[in-house]
């Protein structure tokens, strides 16, 4: 057994409780963050090694046994993810210390951000049903306090959208875990892979139903079709800061549990469920890029293709076979990652420019031409071009699709990448490239240069992982690869949470 | 604010310690009955509100002798803290109970343990949270 599982959920806990008790000194809360942050990468790769050279990592958490206690289980779909609660975390602590208003220091900004960090990392680990729940309810109280910090209109207005959406959410969640203990008297994931086999065929309809319920319950927090709205909603209005943990970290926990709960419990009727999962991720990538084309302002352009992008995801787990579901994993740790770094580029641009309307901005590409790259870097790879890691896993997803012979999502989702590379070329256009208007005005830096450091650092970092995952795919690929198979053969995760089956 | 009853500014200052000592009668027998952090917790604050309502806001203040919001960030740790004793002491997973029962004068024998410091924790941050919110209302009244 290995202490190593709890230490994603244990760090951010410490460290937000910590920086509770510094809550007079905002400089001792900063670096407290950087610290833990750093800390959690640390483990969370160490986590993943372990995880790599053992296959399944379990602990019974309080040391009550499997079906009745919680457990906290790492196999390496949950590394990957952990890992990059660990990458956003650190880039999100680094890119707060100087985009941060000490206003909002002042009122919990950072204890949040542990907060919200403990719950993704919880939700990710944990192998308990209804555990799963308590970890989305944290994350959620802290996302609507993050959210609000600030107070204006703006916030308020997302805010009732992603509070209601989310509680509705919730309550469909919940209603599920209760038919789902009905059905099985078990709410450990493992051991109601093993119950929910030996349901007989007459209750196999109620089964369905509870998995619509979960399906629904997951595609609002992942922000897939129909339910989406949410998101553009609200994703624009925080601290950008906040934005980018959101875009690359937050949404992600909804389509993980959507590859949790779709490749371990629900795998019954497969036909009928990953048949509308598949529906779901077309319609969600075609909605998102639509959405996208009609609008003029830099986060809310970044908020729709934040959608379209999740339907690939989905679509990875809906083909459900083991190149799909590399691809889809592939397209996460990709889509974290630049998803984030777009976001901080908005909020630099902001800091620049002071506005982040399309038609306010202009001229960039002559007075900052790293940054200009810096954004190219990131907007090609979301929209899929080579040598970059979006191009990989575009390229994966839509050669399963192709092996699986679903056209028609082949179709849309070569067609969707086009009009993302459109929207990406929009923003290029008018923020980089075309001169700046009349007006514009320099905002001053208030000979701050040396703090912009921190706006650069986690953005070049970002673009650098980038590209590394399109040149140098090959580790992440078979880290991908026996992830998919072990989600697609689900004894071993079984065996390791409740010992060897007789 | 504050109340002009004779009755209740005299039972307010007999009332302040023993409701406090309630709170601990109840924080330490939560383990085995009814009672616990929370509930302790809950009684603490609403002691120091009551006293609150009879004296005035300086006066309370003075009888927390600590800022609340402190309480949360010391009472959070606390918790965390307990999950780890264990772990590192016998190589259990966390928040595995550990039991350092003894033997002391005149009170007998006596069990501390982790889920005392848990419920400590506890105890802390409600108190904390409570009166952070209840002094922030009686001073934006002022």
């Amino acid at each position: 057994m290995s202490h190593v599982v709890a230490l994603p959920v244990l760090i951010p806990l410490l460290a937000g409780s910590i920086s509770l008790i510094f809550w007079r000194s905002h400089s001792a809360q900063r670096w407290i963050g950087v610290i833990a942050n750093a800390a959690l990468l640390v483990a969370s790769l160490w986590l993943l090694r372990e995880t790599w050279v053992h296959g399944h990592l379990v602990m019974h958490m309080g040391n009550w046994p499997a079906p009745f206690g919680i457990v906290l289980v790492s196999d390496l779909l949950a590394a990957i993810m952990i890992v990059l609660t660990g990458i956003t975390g650190l880039a999100t602590a680094l890119f707060s210390l100087s985009s941060i208003p000490r206003e909002q220091e002042r009122f919990g900004y950072y204890p949040l951000l542990h907060l919200l960090l403990a719950g993704v990392a919880g939700a990710f680990l944990t192998g308990d049903i209804f555990n799963l729940y308590v970890w989305f309810e944290v994350m959620l109280v802290a996302s609507f306090a993050l959210l609000i910090l600030g107070g204006e209109r703006a916030q308020m207005e997302g805010a009732i959208k992603y509070v209601t959406l989310n509680l509705l959410s919730s309550a469909l969640f919940l209603t599920a875990i209760g038919l789902l203990y009905g059905v099985a008297g078990t709410l450990n994931m493992a051991d109601l892979a093993v119950k929910l086999a030996e349901v007989p065929p007459e209750q196999s309809g109620l089964l369905t139903v509870i998995a619509m319920l979960f399906m629904i319950a997951f595609g609002i927090k992942a922000a897939a079709f129909p339910l989406f709205f949410w998101l553009p909603a609200s994703y624009h209005t925080p601290q950008v800061a906040v934005s980018a943990l959101f875009a690359g970290l937050l949404t992600k926990v909804g389509v993980y549990s959507l590859f949790r709960f779709f490749t371990l419990i629900f795998d019954q009727d497969v036909a009928f469920t990953h048949e509308i999962l598949l529906w779901m991720a077309v319609l969600t990538m075609l909605s998102g890029v639509l959405g996208a084309a009609a609008q003029y302002e830099f986060r809310r352009i970044l908020s729709f293709h934040s959608i379209s992008q999740i339907g690939y995801m989905i679509l990875g787990l809906a083909l459900f076979t083991p190149l799909a579901l590399v691809g889809g994993i592939i397209y996460i740790v990709h889509h974290s990652i630049v998803k984030a770094s777009l976001f901080q580029i908005s909020g630099l641009v902001y800091r620049l420019r002071g506005t982040y309307e399309l038609k306010g901005l202009g001229g960039l590409f002559r007075s900052h031409p790293w940054l200009s790259i810096l954004f190219l870097i990131a907007a090609l790879s979301l929209a899929g071009m080579p040598p970059l890691s979006g191009f990989m896993a575009k390229f994966i997803i839509v050669r399963a699709g192709l092996e699986a012979g679903a056209w028609v999502a082949v179709f849309f989702a070569l067609l969707v990448g086009l009009l993302t590379l459109y929207s990406m070329l929009k923003i290029w256009n008018e923020v980089f490239w075309k001169a700046g208007p009349e007006t514009q005005h320099e905002v001053p830096t208030r000979g701050q240069s040396p703090r912009l450091t921190y706006y650069y650092l986690p953005i070049a970092l970002f673009a650098v992982m980038t590209i590394l995952l399109g040149v140098a795919i090959q580790p992440i690929y078979e880290i991908a690869e026996r992830s998919a198979s072990q989600l697609l053969d689900t004894r071993g995760y079984i065996e390791a949470v409740l010992g060897v089956q007789p | 604010m504050r109340m002009h009853s004779l009755i209740l500014r005299t039972a307010g200052h007999f009332l302040l310690p023993l409701l406090i000592l309630f709170s601990l009668w109840l924080l330490l027998r939560g383990h085995n009955e009814p009672g616990g952090g929370f509930i302790g917790g809950l009684v603490a604050a609403a002691a120091i509100a009551l006293y609150l309502f009879t004296m005035d806001l300086q006066a309370a203040r003075k009888a927390l002798w600590v800022d609340p919001r402190n309480l949360i960030g010391i009472g959070l740790t606390l918790a965390v803290l307990s999950a780890i004793p264990g772990a590192v002491l016998h190589g259990q997973p966390f928040f595995t109970s550990q039991w350092w029962p003894m033997t002391l004068p005149l009170l007998g024998e006596v069990k501390l343990s982790t889920p005392l410091i848990f419920d400590i924790g506890v105890y802390l941050v409600v108190i904390g949270s409570v009166l952070t919110i209840v002094l922030f209302l009686a001073e934006a009244e002022e």
